[in-house]
């Protein structure tokens, strides 16, 4: 039975452990997925994150009680839930030179080459606990100590949409342009948020993605299918 | 079509309705009008049953220009309206003919006015709304701030136009000091009794680092019981009020990004956001500690008088 706790008049919690792990994040997303399900009414919103659902409600439709009791109700049939299976999302990732203008630091900073760094980058897929910060940002299971560097001491004011980027131990994609002190490393032409799209997000908690290198006209290729919207994802299972 | 000329824009004017949901798992972020109450009162003295798009501008007032008849009603903050140069009435409908002007003075009170057109504001709604969100570029006209020349268009208003008022002793006050109500957060036990009586006893001013993403307060710090301040991210709800390393206390509003990792020491309640969004920097803020049934009493009672009002504007 998981915790609830509420978070002012209008919006309550489940939290479902106290720490950053897959199997955590998991009943989070199981959690997410039944509620929605139920389709109560009063239910505005879902924020799910790594290790608590929070759920915005309209008082004036149902009352914390009520709708905690509801919840209640059903929490036995939670366990029976199987969450539909992930997808490995390939990120096509143009890394170094303008569109990567940190790489080298990275490289130095770790010791090893820029392949090297590119290669280490590329060699897992990174699971996405959760979207938050700004619209399309996916905060990604852990990257290889090894290419770890820290942010840079200066911010830049302006990142391109689709920069991909190292802070310490973490690795990201800026969704939208924006000011911010990642090494930028690579640069996709995928566009994480896309308000026009269908879907408008590329990508889902609980997904996985994988960066894959291309080349400057590869890069040119794509972005031009995407910017058409005739571009294909290549999308695999996890094993 | 019916639509409005924007001749000189003011500080910060853009269109907002009751904000965009569904998506904050996403990481977008909510937006919609910043005084929830004023916006509504608004659009219901132009006869708008739906949660139309209106104009929500700050500090300074824009002037526009009016190419067809229709009606007009505004809320909020007083920025001292004239139509065609004379006085008008905040809070009635205000009845417009094509080429009369609106404008305004000068902020009387308050911070945020808003300006529903019988009609609503005719942009095309970007993921089921047409708040306009700043950061990201989207919503609203164009997914910025509006600038002298901008025409906007109206939806159509089928209704004959009824002159209403919203009476006196329903309104706000807002005042340079204020109190506002609080219901305790998820991380209130982060907090020492120290702490807590800090954010309850002391007076906070509010800085010039606040927007519609959120109000940063100073005043006597609130001390963490530990020395790690920050959680694990997770979710912000409409006044949320964080408390980072520095133990200066951030109401988060209606640009809130969707998650954070500062602890959530409490949450303003949902009836009293709209005194917060009235607020400038330099007002004084206290905060006093009410239980959440209460919290949900006052917010539904407010709730039905908005819908009597409507009831009897039909």
């Amino acid at each position: 039975m998981y915790k609830d706790i509420p978070c002012g008049d209008s919006a309550f919690i489940l939290k479902t452990g106290d720490d950053i792990s897959v199997k955590t994040n998991l009943a989070v997303r199981k959690l997410l997925f039944f509620l929605e399900n139920q389709n109560f009414n009063g239910v505005v919103d879902f924020i799910p994150s790594y290790n608590e659902l929070m759920i915005c409600y309209d008082p004036a439709i149902i009352s914390y009680d009520r709708l905690l009791s509801n919840f209640r109700s059903l929490e036995a049939d939670f366990d029976k839930i199987e969450l539909p299976e992930s997808s490995v999302i390939h990120v096509p990732v143009l890394y170094g030179g303008e569109a990567g203008p940190d790489l080298h630091e990275v490289a130095v900073f770790s010791g090893l080459s820029e392949e090297e760094v590119i290669k280490i980058h590329c060699s897992e897929s990174y699971y996405v606990y959760m979207l938050g910060f700004t619209p399309g940002f996916c905060y990604l299971g852990g990257m290889d100590e090894r290419i770890a560097t820290p942010r840079k001491k200066t911010p830049r004011l302006t990142i391109p949409a689709g920069a991909v980027g190292i802070a310490d131990k973490q690795t990201g994609i800026y969704p939208i342009e924006s000011p911010g002190g990642w090494q930028l490393i690579g640069k996709t032409p995928l566009r994480l948020f896309d308000p026009a799209g269908k879907p408008e997000f590329l990508i889902r908690a609980g997904d996985f993605m994988k960066f894959i290198p291309v080349t400057e006209k590869e890069y040119k290729d794509i972005l031009n299918k995407v910017e058409e919207r005739v571009f294909e994802i290549t999308k695999s299972k996890k094993v | 079509m019916a639509s409005i000329i924007i001749q000189s824009a003011g500080m910060l004017t853009t269109v907002q309705d009751q904000g965009r949901f569904g998506y904050q798992r996403y990481g977008m972020p909510v937006s919609g009008a910043m005084d929830i109450f004023s916006y509504k009162l608004a659009n219901l003295l132009v006869g708008n049953n739906a949660p139309e798009a209106c104009l929500e501008t700050t500090i300074t007032g824009p002037e526009i220009l009016f190419t067809d008849k229709g009606a007009v009603a505004i809320c909020g903050a007083d920025m001292g309206p004239l139509k065609n140069g004379m006085p008008v009435s905040m809070n009635k409908t205000i009845e417009i003919k094509s080429g009369d002007r609106l404008s305004f003075t000068g902020l009387k009170n308050g911070c945020r006015c808003y300006i529903a057109f019988a009609g609503g504001i005719n942009v095309p709604p970007v993921m089921g709304s047409r708040s306009t969100y700043l950061r990201a570029k989207i919503g609203g006209f164009g997914g910025r701030a509006l600038k002298s020349g901008d025409e906007l268009p109206l939806g159509e208003s089928e209704k004959r136009i009824r002159i209403l008022e919203i009476p006196g002793k329903l309104l706000l006050t807002y005042k340079s000091s204020q109190t506002v109500r609080i219901c305790p957060g998820p991380e209130i036990s982060r907090f020492g009794l120290e702490g807590i009586q800090q954010l309850l006893t002391s007076e906070y001013i509010v800085t010039d680092h606040s927007d519609r993403m959120g109000y940063r307060l100073a005043g006597n710090l609130i001390k963490h019981k530990s020395s790690n301040a920050d959680i694990i991210s997770a979710g912000i709800s409409a006044g949320t009020i964080q408390i980072p390393g520095d133990g200066q206390p951030v109401i988060l509003m209606a640009d809130r990004q969707t998650t954070g990792g500062y602890s959530r020491i409490a949450n303003v309640i949902s009836a009293d956001l709209t005194l917060v969004a009235q607020m400038i920097p330099g007002d004084h803020i206290r905060f006093m500690e009410i239980s959440i049934e209460q919290a949900q009493a006052l917010y539904i009672a407010r709730e039905k008088m908005i819908m009597e009002l409507l009831d009897n504007a039909i």
